[in-house]
């Protein structure tokens, strides 16, 4: 029984490994954006549209009032760093129910190149907005005693992202491995639902609390913070206003 | 040589069962909260949900670090491989 999908080996030449990890998330690479080329080939603004394109709608609409909702303004701005997130993370745990798949986010690789991503992107979104200097300027408030102590959050937040995943991911493969052992037939098919269901939750805590950082990264003190619209499905469809 | 292995083990479990203690008590006390909130304000269900679950996330971070380590002391122990890698040259 292996950790990880890095230790499944599917071809081998001197150094070069093409291991499980690789293989699965080019596979899913190509399922998402084969996929979404397919459905937005003819895209229609009337009320006629394929069942694909208003699948494709659901989601996205979805995601940038979830974005909205965490404190975002001009959700537009950050739904294609995020909505990517959520998606290929969901995605790479919806895809347990493929018979011989395993998730790529059972690898700490994967987990932590997707938190090394949000980690570049908190700051890059924070200095756009707010400008370098006041940026810098957020690090050393409310005190510049606390300079090192946000550095510190920055860095554990990351190592946080990467492990949360990776962990899930790799306790709900191997509870399966380890049950199909002792009882096979009926429980691991249960506990194999509950990975699907923590996989997707973890994918939404993921690109959710991606969203959050970047809130705090690009929230200026004393302006003002919108509280979350209650109004219920209201969604901003017009583009996002260019500074 | 066998000390490295029982010291493993007995860690490994030791590790993972403190280790669940705290965070099922933490996110048991935060559900309750939430549901009470929820009972309070219905209307504002959709925030109180969202920050439970992220409250949540944080909290079984913890419990995922030791299994984390439980995982490594059993699977990937590298004190566990020297030894091995040593009897194996002898």
């Amino acid at each position: 029984m292996h950790l990880s999908p890095d230790e499944m080996i599917f071809w081998q030449y001197g150094l070069l490994k093409l291991n499980g990890t690789i293989v699965f998330t080019w596979a899913l690479m190509l399922v998402l954006t084969l996929g979404s080329k397919l459905i937005t080939r003819n895209l229609s603004t009337g009320l006629e549209r394929s069942r694909w394109q208003n699948l494709l709608e659901i989601v996205v609409s979805a995601i940038e009032r979830q974005i909205k909702d965490v404190g975002l303004r001009h959700p537009r701005k950050y739904l294609p760093f995020l909505g990517t997130l959520f998606l290929f993370i969901a995605m790479a745990n919806l895809g347990t129910i493929i018979p011989g798949y395993e998730p790529p986010t059972g690898s700490l690789s994967t987990t932590a190149a997707l938190a090394l991503c949000v980690f570049v992107a908190v700051p890059l979104f924070g200095i756009a907005d707010l400008g370098l200097r006041r940026y810098l300027k957020s690090y050393t408030e409310p005190t510049l005693l606390m300079l090192p102590f946000n550095i510190i959050s920055e860095l554990s937040r990351t190592l946080a992202l990467a492990v949360r995943l990776f962990g899930n991911m790799m306790s709900g493969v191997m509870i399966i491995g380890i049950l199909l052992t002792i009882t096979p037939f009926i429980f691991p098919i249960v506990m194999t639902v509950l990975g699907l269901l923590t996989g997707m939750v973890q994918a939404y805590i993921f690109s959710i609390l991606a969203a959050v950082y970047i809130a705090a990264a690009t929230h200026t003190r004393g302006s003002d913070t919108r509280k979350s619209d209650t109004r219920g499905s209201e969604t901003d469809l017009r583009p996002a206003p260019t500074p | 040589m066998t000390i490295i292995a029982v010291a493993s083990i007995v860690t490994a479990g030791l590790t993972i069962a403190m280790g669940s203690i705290g965070p099922a008590l933490g996110e048991g006390r935060a559900v309750a909260t939430a549901l009470s909130s929820l009972a309070q304000q219905p209307d504002a269900a959709s925030t109180i949900t969202r920050t439970l679950f992220v409250g949540l996330a944080m909290i079984e971070s913890i419990a995922i670090y030791c299994f984390v380590v439980s995982m490594i002391l059993i699977f990937a122990n590298p004190f566990w491989n020297h030894v091995i890698a040593q009897v194996a040259g002898k």
